[in-house]
């Protein structure tokens, strides 16, 4: 079974800086990190002290509310630092690699011998269940919970992310595990939306067990949201899951050998990078390693997509969800006349306001606002970068109004922050609107 | 040069400076000449589209200049015709010069003044949203409105029409219109009648001495052909629908001529600044009253020279759409256009004393936009809550 959707709303950033279709690098870092702060809804209470040796896949971290449910070493080596913030707020688990790639083994079972509760376990205990995400909210998944479905994005329209169907080519049979594997979860199905050009033959076309659906269309059409949104949306009292593709190899590599390997192939780009092109890296790795990519001077080292990722500086760590680093220069400059200046040929506007439309090139975005921030004025530019069955603007008042009720009745179940990052990107009164939706959903997990 | 001079004399307005607590000013004025280096915070999106607010207002006051050009011109042109003065051009253009620059002043010194103010107590930033207001005022209000009406009625748009609701954005009615029916309520005798559209008829009149020793030809040719047409139909109003449409007719200095508001009409479109939907669908309910109108037997004027009539073309362009007062969905823009349209018509047509209707059709649909999107978000809603209910 499969169906198509095109969408029509959204826009593809034209950034410069993609990445060549080529992996340039293998990187065995030296320095790791496992961030608490990447999971969101997790309390975590640490299982190591500074100065422990681990292996990958040794735990590091559990959450209070789930005992069970451990968060592990990507490599091996010893625990370098524990990072805490105010209040004593974990922040990060730091660890120097040794390089040598120990791994604890694991004896697994066969797939088809599982059931439920069975997988669970073992996704639980080899650190491999955080790559499940939960809407609504983005939490990590409730290992208690019966989700309607599993959804997955074999498509990846974030700006100058990487392509799947390239980053993933030797990990098919990874993949085919993964989905058997998060088959046993649900009853609902595994959902695998793919792009029109991977249908056609393509080689997740080929994946068994799934259910496909097609998509076509502008970010933010490869959001996993979006998508639910299109297929299924979410209801009241409903909850589904949600896997990242990359991650969905990881849990299949634990299958085929018994480790876990977190291990993936992730694009550094963008128009402060150098040579732009595709790393492999374990999760957590630090951007130190990568520093060959970046340019020298002012520049921000993005951890993630430029619409939704994390700054995360030159010494930051890649976050355990991300497959993708962006480089940007920093825009701490001003620009004299700027908004007058009919035609301002090296800055992009989506906004027919300036002549941007007529000109097909990739723009070197940086991080300048482009202006001062202003009450919410203009109505219609929201909903057309937002490909669903919502009114942004009013979702965005009731989180700023900080009603629960009114969330729940526009659809707060529906959405998380990368899916209204492009609200965000085009907005001329310069809202921070991710962290309002965000401080919507913490509103909301607190009453729930 | 103009960078080093804000550098220089930023530490004054910044915090522990002197004249700290005029720091929004000074921000608005830097703002203005230089795009900040501000860069994008933590949480957020790491870039950010080019345009921002002053972009787009700004193409909405680029939008109205051919009407306020062609207003000028104007007003000298009426003046002229009136008085029998036989003017050349530039003679025209200089009268509606000068009779133009003390509104515009006083328009955006009392305008301003209270927004800067406000933004300085508040400690916000200035916002530009009056830049707009501002700059339709004077091109909706009789030409020799005195002086001291016009900031009263300015002061109040602006602090009861906007400030007490929270600044830019939050208002409920058009500032610009709002200050606009405080005359026409306040001052009757100042708005309204044959001979306040034509600049220094009034004083001639009241003064009952022909101003600069020329005749008034015909005090009636003063009047606007709408208040005309509205009793006797347009060609007693002695002038023809391409007049009309042209604007070499008595009446506010932005609203004659059809022409250059659709040349305005047209930039707001072509950028996207302006909503087509709700000019449209006001177009087409002013059409549908007219039509009915004709059919009925209650007016001979057929449907579409009501377009080109009074503050019609004017309003439905520059003022319907201010996006902060109008209806919010796209669902919402097309009824809330269509019945601005279709109640401007209806009070011209049933309330002969009364004849310009728009103003009040777009204040009475402001009132009610949050209303008719209550219902189209309520329909979201629903579909929601059913989907929940059949799964």
């Amino acid at each position: 079974m499969s169906d198509q959707i095109r969408l029509k709303k959204g826009l593809d950033l034209p950034i410069s800086g993609a990445a060549l279709a080529e992996v340039t690098a293998r990187v065995t870092p030296d320095l790791v990190a496992v961030k608490p702060t990447d999971f969101r809804g997790m309390v975590p209470r640490l299982l190591v002290k500074e100065g422990d040796s681990v292996m990958a896949g040794t735990p590091l971290f559990a959450d209070k509310k789930n005992p069970g449910m451990v968060f592990c070493s990507p490599v091996s080596g010893t625990v370098d630092a524990v990072v805490r913030g105010d209040k004593r707020k974990l922040l990060a688990v730091r660890i120097k690699a040794d390089g040598r790639g120990e791994a604890v083994r694991f004896d697994v079972p066969k797939i088809a011998s599982l059931d439920k509760e069975g997988m669970t376990e073992l996704l639980l205990r080899s650190g491999l269940w955080p790559c499940l995400k939960q809407r609504p909210f983005g939490t990590v998944a409730d290992p208690a919970a019966a989700p309607k479905a599993i959804f997955i994005s074999g498509m990846n329209t974030a700006p100058l992310g990487p392509d799947p169907e390239f980053a993933l080519k030797d990990d098919f049979a990874a993949l085919q595990a993964g989905v058997d594997a998060l088959g046993k979860l649900t009853r609902g199905g595994v959902h695998l939306s793919l792009a029109a050009r991977s249908f056609a033959g393509g080689e997740l076309h080929k994946l068994t067990g799934v259910v496909f659906h097609q998509f076509e269309g502008p970010h933010p059409a490869g959001n996993v949201g979006v998508q639910i949104n299109h297929i299924s949306p979410i209801n009241k009292g409903e909850v589904v899951w949600t896997v990242d593709l990359h991650l969905v190899a990881v849990i299949g590599r634990f299958f085929l050998k018994g480790v876990y390997d977190t291990r993936r192939i992730i694009t550094v780009a963008g128009p402060a990078a150098v040579k732009p092109s595709y790393v492999e890296v374990p999760a957590g790795v630090c951007m130190s390693s990568l520093a060959s990519y970046f340019e020298q001077g002012n520049v921000r080292v993005v951890s993630g997509d430029v619409l939704s990722g994390e700054a995360v500086g030159r010494d930051g760590f890649l976050g355990f969800y991300h497959n993708q680093v962006s480089v940007l220069q920093e825009g701490d400059y001003y620009e004299m006349f700027g908004w007058i200046n009919p035609f301002r040929s090296k800055k992009f506007s989506v906004s027919r306001a300036y002549p941007a439309f007529l000109r097909r090139k990739k723009y070197d975005m940086d991080t300048n606002e482009n202006g001062g921030e202003r009450p919410f004025l203009m109505n219609d530019v929201y909903n057309k970068v937002l490909p669903m069955d919502i009114y942004p603007l009013y979702l965005f008042k009731a989180c700023l109004a900080g009603d629960p009720d009114k969330m729940e009745q526009l659809g707060i179940y529906e959405v998380i922050e990368e899916d209204v990052a492009l609200c965000e990107y085009v907005c001329p009164s310069k809202v921070e609107i991710q962290n309002i939706i965000r401080g919507g959903i913490e509103l909301m997990m607190k009453e729930m | 040069m103009a960078k080093n001079f804000f550098d220089k004399i930023r530490p004054t307005f910044s915090e522990g400076g002197k004249l700290s607590w005029l720091h929004s000013s000074f921000d608005a004025f830097e703002t203005f000449f230089f795009v900040p280096n501000r860069v994008t915070r933590k949480g957020g999106t790491h870039v950010k589209d080019c345009v921002d607010l002053k972009r787009l207002l700004i193409i909405v006051v680029l939008a109205m200049v051919p009407a306020l050009l062609f207003g000028i011109w104007n007003l000298g042109e009426q003046h002229s015709i009136v008085f029998g003065l036989g003017w050349g051009f530039w003679q025209k253009v200089w009268y509606g010069f000068v009779k133009i620059i003390p509104l515009y002043l006083i328009s955006y010194i009392v305008g301003l003044g209270i927004e800067f103010a406000s933004a300085q107590m508040k400690g916000h930033e200035v916002s530009e949203g009056y830049l707009v207001s501002g700059f339709i005022i004077p091109l909706i209000v009789p030409v020799d409105v005195p002086w001291w009406m016009l900031a009263i009625a300015v002061a109040f748009a602006v602090i009861i029409g906007k400030e007490v609701f929270g600044g830019t954005g939050m208002n409920i009615w058009n500032p610009a219109l709002l200050a606009r029916a405080f005359l026409f309520f306040s001052y009757p005798s100042k708005m309204s009648g044959d001979s306040v559209w034509v600049g220094g008829l009034s004083k001639a009149l009241a003064g009952g001495t022909p101003w600069k020793g020329g005749e008034v030809v015909d005090a009636l040719s003063g009047a606007t052909p709408l208040s005309h047409a509205s009793l006797d139909g347009l060609s007693a109003a002695g002038t023809s629908a391409w007049n009309l449409f042209l604007g070499n007719i008595p009446g506010a200095v932005g609203e004659t001529s059809v022409i250059a508001i659709l040349i305005g009409a047209l930039i707001l479109i072509c950028t996207g600044v302006a909503s087509w939907k709700i000019m449209c669908s006001s177009v087409l309910g002013a059409l549908f009253v007219g039509w009915l109108g004709t059919v009925g037997g209650v007016t001979d004027i057929p449907c579409w020279e009501q377009l080109l009539m009074g503050g019609f073309a004017f309003g439905t362009v520059f003022m319907a759409t201010d996006p902060v007062t109008s209806a919010q969905t796209e669902t919402g823009k097309w009824i809330y256009g269509f019945l601005i349209g279709a109640l401007c018509i209806t009070v011209r047509l049933f309330n002969p004393g009364y004849p310009e209707g728009m103003m009040l059709a777009i204040l009475l649909m402001n009132t009610f936009a949050p209303l008719i999107d209550h219902y189209v978000v309520s329909a979201n809603i629903n579909r929601r809550l059913k989907r929940a209910k059949t799964v």
